[in-house]
């Protein structure tokens, strides 16, 4: 009798529970377009770093992004980690302005002006506004947020930022478009302040790789995966290694724990 | 207890006069332990070893973070860029605090399964809720300090929770503040809690296996260890099973670490804490989940509806009350569950409620990652109400009315007789 | 991270021993070689799993990024000295007279408590770039400056506890053992250092 009643009960809460997903009010309304997987050489238990696809995303970074957008997290150093040369480091590191500090008179600025010195590799990688008020100012009250961990701040982050790069489409008709506001289906909202930023032959590269749209978009997002998680190579080298030990030990000690049962019996 | 001698002079010259050799010898060379304990035992050594390791990687953390709101977010991100190792020792405190509740909720339900709280086991039962709960609360702290928006926004919600307290409810959540918002004084104080808890729970743990070790470990079979044959000692047989159980919670707990190191946790914690926008989805963490959509699950209207409560307590009030009384329920199981009997295994109908129960659980912590509304609202009640009306109402009526197989006579009888537990004891 | 498996294993030791001189079988060496391989692996893990730990408290790489100073001591006219800043440390760099150049080069080895001859301490005569830490209990040396008493020796004076060091930064008199360290640096062009 008991039986029954528990399972006619479980049988009604999980049939619940099939209609509730399907008729999730949450589901019908967000209708955010689902970014379409692309392959990443970091993807996998091998998943490495391309260093030339790393150079040409940053490319990408420094000529098209860093108008308005920062990567505060990043050092100039960290660029020598990346791939280039420890020269090509200090002549990136030396174009950049960065605030001297107080000099011998214990002045910091000049005439209302901030002394400034190059930057030198130890430097953070300067941002385009000197704080979140004037990056709004800048940019019709729109906030370029930092891309120094973007790859994780969304959800299947690499996926969704090359579907946002390459996504920009003419609003449908009927869809209310704001004012300053850009139609793209992978935005929250589908709409977004930011422009298209990339267009073919955006930048050159010196590799010679076509720059078409989805290049650039792969290319600046492979950037950012390595922005976001500089240390995914050595962690997943390290995972494979202590992975095959760790198979190896337990094996181990399952044929010591027979042994040790097999006493028992 | 008797005293025994040791070969080597330097053990017996330090076990005369701190008996520490003894005291590990009795308690985990000898320990006498039923011989037909399967794999969920595993389970509680494993959360003791998880423990060392979350104290050891949260002391390692701790010397590179800084509790401060405008440096906490930055200076974690400088122990995954610029500390040797800091990502690995990051990821594993992280991975870590889930693996722990992995380890405990197994540990919780294989007690509620063979019934291991019964008499005269009671206190161990109650102690490890207490344990529970002090994890939660070490894991809510721990889960503020890396001042992301999951951070702050968990903060401030949970923190709003004691708003409820009547006359002294704002009070008391400006005293859990320092201030009148989640702030630095706010991070602060939970930085100093977070260290401080787990040292707490060392201890509750010592006292839990001093609870243990009165009435030595339950068995699958329920029934009571009657003589030596149902016996062996812990080591070697407890020791090599407990470490090859250990070995395959490695494989698990690294591989998350090192293949997948954020997928317990939540894209927005990785964008720095902001008053000013709140994430429009806020989750707590997986292991919060079912008590979350459990505080969400009281009606607005609950009042209404029963007509019996006083008027004065309204929804938020309730649903905080059916939260914190979710978990106080446990405490009292031991004497919810009126059986004579332990285990599942000889308590046919009761085998159903318990996964109906896990299962109810399940879908409790699939609905609190989704939003409080229509149809996902609707199965959050059904399953609230499910919990306490199996905790509260079945557990008694099942105990007193249901027809319970027979029982071996001895463990070691079962044993010999090829029980299924034997093979999974070997 | 291992640690847990080692200390099991490493009663399993003990207890294997102890039981296998109660009932000898012919198992027992089979068992005793994979129970002991299998310590030593875990023994192995342990080690390499402590490493990372270890390595944690080195110096970081923001802090090595830190670890060497580029110095402009263009500016610097003969007879005067600088004080910078090198890894939390203050170091001197002076541009000696040819007097002191002179004095320091002439002074024996044998009326030096620490012997070290001139030409060793400088990598160009005229300038001379040192630790700015005495070497009996760390306390900064007076003499860079124009106005600083510097000491019989025309160097520089510790006044805590009385250490006078010459020209070329030796230690003459007094309770410190060592001449002023020499830091690692060397010269990018005829203006530039770097030290570290």
């Amino acid at each position: 009798m008991f039986k029954k009643i528990l399972i006619v009960a479980f049988v009604t809460m999980l049939g619940a529970g099939i209609t509730g997903i399907k008729s999730s009010p949450v589901q019908a309304a967000g209708d955010v377009a689902h970014p379409a997987s692309q392959e990443w050489t970091t993807d996998g238990l091998f998943g490495f770093f391309d260093r030339k696809q790393l150079k040409r995303g940053w490319q990408v970074y420094s000529e098209i992004c860093a108008s308005c957008h920062s990567v505060r997290l990043l050092f100039y150093r960290n660029l020598q980690e990346m791939g280039l040369a420890a020269e090509e480091v200090k002549k990136i590191a030396a174009e950049a302005e960065v605030a001297a500090g107080p000099n011998e008179d214990g002045e910091t600025h000049n005439d209302g002006e901030l002394i400034v010195r190059p930057g030198k590799a130890f430097d953070k990688i300067v941002s385009p506004y000197p704080n979140d008020l004037a990056a709004r100012a800048a940019n019709a009250g729109a906030l370029p947020p930092d891309l120094s961990l973007m790859t994780k701040a969304r959800v299947n982050g690499a996926n969704y930022l090359h579907a946002l790069l390459t996504g920009y489409k003419d609003a449908p008709s009927g869809f209310k478009m704001s004012e300053d506001m850009n139609y793209n289906p992978y935005f929250p909202g589908s709409q977004i302040a930011m422009g298209e930023p990339l267009s073919d032959e955006g930048v050159e590269y010196a590799d010679g790789t076509k720059a078409t749209v989805d290049q650039m978009a792969k290319d600046v997002t492979a950037f950012l995966i390595w922005a976001a998680e500089p240390e995914l190579e050595d962690r997943k080298r390290m995972g494979v290694k202590v992975m095959l030990f760790l198979i190896i030990f337990t094996a181990l000690l399952y044929a010591v724990k027979r042994q040790v049962w097999a006493k028992l019996h | 207890m008797s005293t025994p001698t040791w070969k080597n002079p330097i053990v017996q010259w330090v076990d005369h006069r701190l008996p520490i050799v003894t005291f590990l010898d009795h308690a985990i060379v000898k320990y006498p332990t039923p011989r037909n304990l399967n794999y969920w035992w595993n389970f509680g050594s494993l959360a003791g070893v998880i423990l060392v390791v979350m104290i050891g990687t949260g002391i390692m953390l701790a010397m590179n973070y800084v509790p401060h709101t405008s440096m906490a977010f930055d200076s974690v991100e400088r122990i995954m860029r610029d500390i040797n190792y800091g990502w690995l020792i990051r990821y594993l405190h992280v991975n870590g605090g889930s693996m722990f509740f992995i380890c405990v909720y197994i540990h919780i339900f294989r007690g509620m399964y063979y019934g291991s709280y019964k008499e005269p086991r009671e206190l161990l039962w109650i102690i490890g809720i207490f344990i529970f709960l002090a994890m939660m609360a070490t894991a809510f702290l721990g889960y503020v300090l890396p001042w992301g928006q999951m951070s702050f926004w968990g903060a401030t919600v949970i923190t709003n929770l004691f708003s409820v307290v009547p006359f002294f409810g704002e009070a008391i959540v400006q005293w859990l503040w320092g201030g009148f918002s989640v702030d630095n004084p706010t991070l602060n104080k939970f930085f100093s809690f977070h260290y401080l808890l787990p040292f707490i729970i060392f201890a509750l743990v010592f006292i839990h296996l001093w609870a243990l070790h009165t009435h030595k470990s339950s068995n699958p079979l329920g029934i009571e260890v009657q003589g030596d044959e149902d016996e062996i000692p812990f080591h070697p047989y407890y020791t090599a099973k407990d470490a090859y159980g250990f070995g395959v919670f490695l494989i698990v707990f690294l591989g998350f670490t090192f293949f997948a190191p954020n997928f317990f946790g939540e894209p927005d914690n990785y964008i720095e804490a902001n008053p000013l926008v709140t994430p429009t989805h806020i989750v707590p963490e997986w292991y919060f989940l079912p008590f979350y959509a459990i505080l969400r699950a009281v009606p607005d209207n609950f009042v209404d509806i029963w007509g019996i409560l006083p008027v004065i307590i309204p929804a938020k009030t309730a649903g905080v009350i059916a939260m914190f009384a979710s978990i106080l329920v446990l405490l009292v199981l031991p004497w919810l569950d009126t059986s004579k009997v332990r285990s599942a295994k000889f308590r046919p109908t009761y085998f159903w409620l318990f996964w109906l129960f896990f299962i109810d659980t399940i879908i409790l912590g699939y609905i609190g990652a989704k939003p409080a509304e229509g149809t996902f609202l609707l199965i959050g009640r059904l399953a609230t109400a499910y919990y306490f009306l199996h905790l509260v109402i079945f557990m008694p009526l099942v105990g007193k009315y249901e027809k319970t197989k027979p029982l071996p006579d001895s463990i070691s009888a079962a044993v010999t007789a090829g029980g299924s537990d034997a093979k999974e004891g070997s | 991270m291992l640690t847990g498996v080692k200390e099991e294993k490493g009663m399993a030791e003990t207890a294997s021993t102890a039981e296998g001189a109660g009932h000898e079988s012919p198992d027992d060496n089979k068992r005793d070689f994979l129970l002991y391989s299998t310590i030593a692996v875990g023994a192995a893990g342990t080690a390499m799993a402590v490493w990372p730990f270890i390595d944690a408290m080195n110096p970081s790489k923001d802090v090595l990024a830190l670890a060497s100073t580029e110095l402009d001591i263009s500016s610097i006219e003969e007879g005067q000295s600088i004080t910078a800043i090198w890894r939390g440390k203050p170091i001197f760099v002076r541009r000696r007279t040819a007097k002191e150049i002179e004095v320091a080069q002439a002074t024996e080895l044998k009326d030096l408590p620490d012997p070290e001859a001139d030409k060793d301490r400088v990598k160009k005569s005229q300038w001379l770039v040192m630790i700015g830490i005495c070497t009996h209990l760390g306390c900064i040396p007076l003499g860079q400056k124009s106005g600083d008493t510097k000491g019989e020796f025309g160097g520089w004076f510790c006044p805590c506890h009385g250490s006078h060091y010459d020209t070329s930064g030796r230690i003459r008199k007094g309770p410190a053992p060592k001449n002023l360290a020499i830091p690692p640096y060397k010269f990018i062009d005829d203006t530039n250092i770097l030290i570290g």
